[in-house]
């Protein structure tokens, strides 16, 4: 069997077809809102997706999962399944190979690092027990029913009322202190003349990526190739090879399209057990989940129990800040979903208590959606400073302008960059905010009663170590950047070639970007929103060597003759020296000169050292207006404006979507979205498109998205990125809003019209 | 059996429990519609029969032998792209893609449906022989086409400059 399998790269087209706001700028093509570079294959069908390659001999499989959260399997009868017509395989931990258990992000990609069906044991509802291969889908799907389990179950920890008492400080938060304590924080509430003390709750979440987690996997000897819909290549492709003990040279994973994926599409059991399995029938699996089998099988957004106390003086400022809790987690993930997050950056106080503790359930292992920590966090804290306002007599929006801090307020840091009062004036003033009445109920129309609500969106910098970058010269003017990172619908793609292209002074249709294969230079996880600003920093390393190299080349009759990296920089497609202008010459020429067809450098990016330096965050103003209707108690979104302040911005257009997007799963987080589960059983009892509510077309309305674009003075190119900073902030001005139509405070997500009527 | 898929005849046996879905995924392979459920909950896996939109993976192939399917890669002309595959790149109307091929699918069927004076929830006047492009309308008619990274601005903008221009004319 012989399979070409071809890591994919654009090149932006010539065209400006669909350009808004006028035309291109060629000069510099940073911040212009070029169209997708991958826009004609995605509204064409041609974009190829994990479960998409066809490969020679190819087999289906199916999964079965546990119907139990703890115990032990007793007995598995697959007799009938092996008889099914067209089974190859029914893999199960009686037969299942030794596999080493999966490394733990950032070690590797795995969700959990409990091993893969190596025992008997059962560690929640439905945790996969048998996987089928058989010729067909349809002939793996019914042999999986035919699977007879019978379990001796145990004593599950299900309930979060009984597990939350036994609730424990992890030895830290994604690095950070689990607990920050300034001040004695309880002591100056308890002596505040205004006090707001209450407990929010927000529910389980899933991502639900519209494409379903598939891969297409291929061994040939101890060779693999995977096709699999993932957020992170690269540890893919070390956590597999250590899972099979084989070398990662030997493991190769492509996704060069990867459909939503939102912090879910990592290594879960599935691949595992999928590419155990192709090794034991000797021919290529694909394997898709069903959309059940994504809810069984990977993790969500935990759930969480938050305290937020504010204690304020009488002019305003606080005297107390206190944002406790507790999050469920498993034993074997490190996801505490850290909520008090937003709490250690956003607001000045003279006492501090922010803490927050895990409870350990048999649950699947929960892990990072979209802004995990603050999106929930955010909810919390912000509806609290609603409240804190309305106890005040002040407009929410003075209240943020009167705790605004000079530096950090926990760390100390200075601010990298920070304009989150200007972002929220220039909100104000494009919202109409001055025109919002304070009192609840004051606005109605018919059966429906109005209400606009504001609150701040924060999200950190963060850029992930480790990437390299490859640029390749050609000698007919075309550059290449080659990295292992992903296009999950970000723009990645698009805008990279619109830096390169900015860096080496290219039109950006002369820029491929390449991405989304393991072979490639190591990349970075699509995760943390860190993207952008990673990718960044190996290029602008791989071009400084690219330039090394350019000037090493350039003989002894050439303009740039005897100058060094610090006299020249990048000029209309070649170099010429800063100051003495007319001393240029092309890329083309220089590598003519030398005889060389293709010039390539590649160099790891810089230590990511700028935020141990500086407190770097992204900051918004998320806007919105509510109707509440009085006889149903159904919430709509009337409008929505946010203003943000998230440093530069590489593509106008690619940023307004992601910004919207991340938006919109904030309306979904507000009003619809939960993933119920069963106490009883630990069983997950809307495992369906049709029973978890992602907001739909009418659930949305017309977003206006703004910001300042002021660059980060200590970023790659001042970029702090952008996915995730939509969703914070979004959940705590619909609560606002629909304080301000309705006078009830909701202080538990989702905002359903049962919590309303 | 004999299929009819984009103005082309294919002669496949599938299984008689194989989805519409299913038998152009993985028989013809014609990846361009996409399986998000595989339920009827997403629109993913939208495509025409007859002009008429459908959820593939509700339906069985062997219910659709001998009618006229289109699916999102028989949307192009020899001029190139269809207006609205045009509109969805000029208003980025989508990010990562995957729902894209069933939102442009749903849109075609729903343009034929305003035609017709179908109406819907919103409809006002439901003797109306013909019905106004309104955004909401569009957004209540295309509710069954669900799109995760949040490009519904994109995509309502995009039908709208699609066909509301068209019906004006």
């Amino acid at each position: 069997m012989s399979v070409s399998h071809k890591s994919v790269g654009f090149q932006a087209r010539k065209s400006t077809a669909g350009v808004a706001g006028g035309k291109p700028d060629a000069e510099h093509p940073v911040g212009e809102p070029l169209a997708r570079v991958d826009g004609p294959l995605k509204v064409r069908g041609k974009a190829r997706f994990a479960a998409e390659f066809a490969l020679e001999n190819l087999t289906y499989a199916a999964l079965s999962y546990s119907t139990i959260a703890k115990g032990r399997i007793a007995s598995i009868n697959a007799d009938e399944a092996k008889a099914a017509p067209g089974v190859l395989l029914v893999l199960t931990h009686e037969n299942v190979s030794r596999l080493s258990p999966p490394p733990l992000f950032p070690e590797g990609a795995a969700g959990s690092t409990l091993p893969v069906m190596q025992d008997a044991s059962i560690h929640w509802n439905g945790e996969p027990v048998a996987l089928v291969i058989a010729e067909s889908q349809e002939q793996a799907d019914r042999a999986a029913r035919l699977i007879r389990v019978t379990y001796e179950p145990e004593i599950a920890a299900i309930e979060f009322e009984t597990v939350r008492a036994k609730a424990k400080a992890p030895k830290n938060i994604l690095g950070e202190p689990t607990c920050i304590a300034i001040g004695d924080a309880e002591a100056a509430l308890a002596q505040a003349p205004v006090r707001i003390d209450n407990i929010y709750r927000t529910p389980r979440h899933n991502h639900c990526a519209i494409e379903l987690h598939a891969l297409t996997a291929a061994w040939e000897g101890d060779a693999l190739t995977v096709h699999d819909s993932t957020q992170m290549v690269h540890l893919t492709q070390k956590t597999l090879a250590k899972v099979f003990g084989v070398a990662e040279q030997k493991v190769r994973v492509l996704a060069p399209f990867v459909g939503g994926a939102f912090g879910n599409k990592s290594i879960w059991n599935h691949q595992i057990l999928a590419i155990a399995a192709a090794r034991m029938v000797g021919r290529p699996v694909r394997l898709v989940l069903s959309r059940e089998g994504v809810f069984r099988e990977t993790g969500g957004r935990t759930l969480t129990e938050q305290r937020v106390a504010l204690g304020a003086n009488a002019d305003g400022t606080l005297a107390a800040l206190i944002h406790t809790g507790i999050a469920g987690m498993t034993a074997h993930n490190d996801c505490p979903e850290q909520f008090t997050f937003p709490a250690r950056h956003l607001y000045a106080a003279q006492t501090f208590l922010l803490s927050q503790k895990v409870a350990e359930l048999n649950i699947v292992a929960n892990t990072f959606m979209r802004a995990p920590g603050e999106a929930v966090g955010t909810f919390a804290l912000e509806c609290a400073m609603d409240e804190l306002a309305e106890a005040l007599n002040l407009d929410p929006i003075e209240l943020r302008r009167l705790l605004e801090p000079d530096k950090d307020p926990v760390s100390g840091l200075p601010f990298s960059q920070r304009s989150l009062i200007e972002a929220y004036r220039r909100g104000a003033e494009r919202f109409g905010w001055q025109n919002r009445s304070p009192v609840p109920g004051a606005r109605s129309e018919g059966e429906w009663l109005i209400g606009q609500g504001v609150a701040t969106a924060t999200y950190p910098y963060h850029r992930f170590p480790g990437g390299v970058a490859k640029i390749r010269l050609s000698a007919d003017g075309q550059a290449t950047v080659q990295m292992g990172v992903h296009e999950m619908g970000m723009g990645t793609a698009t805008v990279q070639a619109q830096y390169a292209a900015e860096l080496l002074a290219l039109p950006v249709e002369c820029v491929t970007f390449e991405y989304g294969d393991s072979s490639l230079p190591s990349g970075v996880v699509a995760g943390g929103s860190c993207q952008s600003a990673s990718i960044i920093a190996a290029v602008n390393a791989a071009c400084e060597a690219l330039f090394d190299e350019l000037l090493k080349l350039v003989g002894h009759k050439s303009p740039l003759t005897g100058l060094i990296r610090t006299d020249v920089e990048a000029y209309r497609g070649g170099i010429r020296h800063r100051r003495d202008t007319d001393r240029f010459q092309s890329y083309v020429a220089i590598l003519n000169q030398a005889g060389k067809d293709v010039l390539e450098c590649e160099a790891p990016a810089s230590e990511p050292s700028e935020a141990k330096r500086y407190s770097m965050h992204s900051y918004g103003a998320q806007f919105c207006e509510v109707r509440v209707n009085t006889v149903t108690g159904e919430t709509r979104v009337s409008r929505w404006l946010a203003s943000f302040d998230t440093g530069r911005i590489l593509n106008a257009r690619t940023a307004a979507s992601q910004f919207r997007g991340g938006i919109i799963m904030g309306i979904g987080l507000a009003l619809t979205e939960e993933t119920f589960f069963d106490e009883r059983t630990g069983r997950i009892m809307n495992p369906s498109l049709a029973e978890y509510h992602v907001p739909v077309h009418l659930d949305v309305p017309q977003i206006e998205v703004m910001w300042n674009g002021s660059p980060d003075p200590q970023s790659p190119y001042g970029v702090r990125g952008i996915g995730e900073i939509g969703i914070t902030g979004a959940g705590a001005a619909i609560a606002n809003a629909i304080y301000n139509a309705t006078g009830r405070r909701i202080r538990e997500l989702p905002i359903t019209l049962d919590r309303l009527l | 059996m004999h299929f009819n898929v984009n103005g082309r005849d294919h002669e496949v046996e599938p299984d008689s429990r194989t989805s519409l879905l299913d038998l152009l995924r993985e028989h013809l392979r014609l990846t361009g519609t996409k399986k998000g459920c595989d339920q009827g909950a997403c629109g993913a896996c939208t495509v025409l029969v007859d002009g008429v939109r459908i959820n593939s993976c509700l339906a069985l192939a062997v219910q659709y032998q001998d009618r006229a399917i289109t699916t999102v890669e028989g949307l192009e002309a020899d001029s190139g792209l269809h207006a609205l595959q045009q509109a969805f790149i000029a208003h980025d109307g989508f990010q990562c893609g995957y729902c894209t091929p069933g939102q442009v699918c749903s849109a075609i069927g729903m343009a034929k449906e305003l035609e017709r004076g179908i109406p819907s929830a919103l409809t006002e006047d439901l003797c109306a022989m013909s019905m106004a492009w309104t955004r909401d309308e569009i957004r209540e008619r295309m509710s069954g086409n669900l799109c995760r990274c949040g490009a519904y601005n994109g995509i309502v903008t995009a039908i709208e400059t699609t066909f509301a221009g068209e019906s004006a004319r």
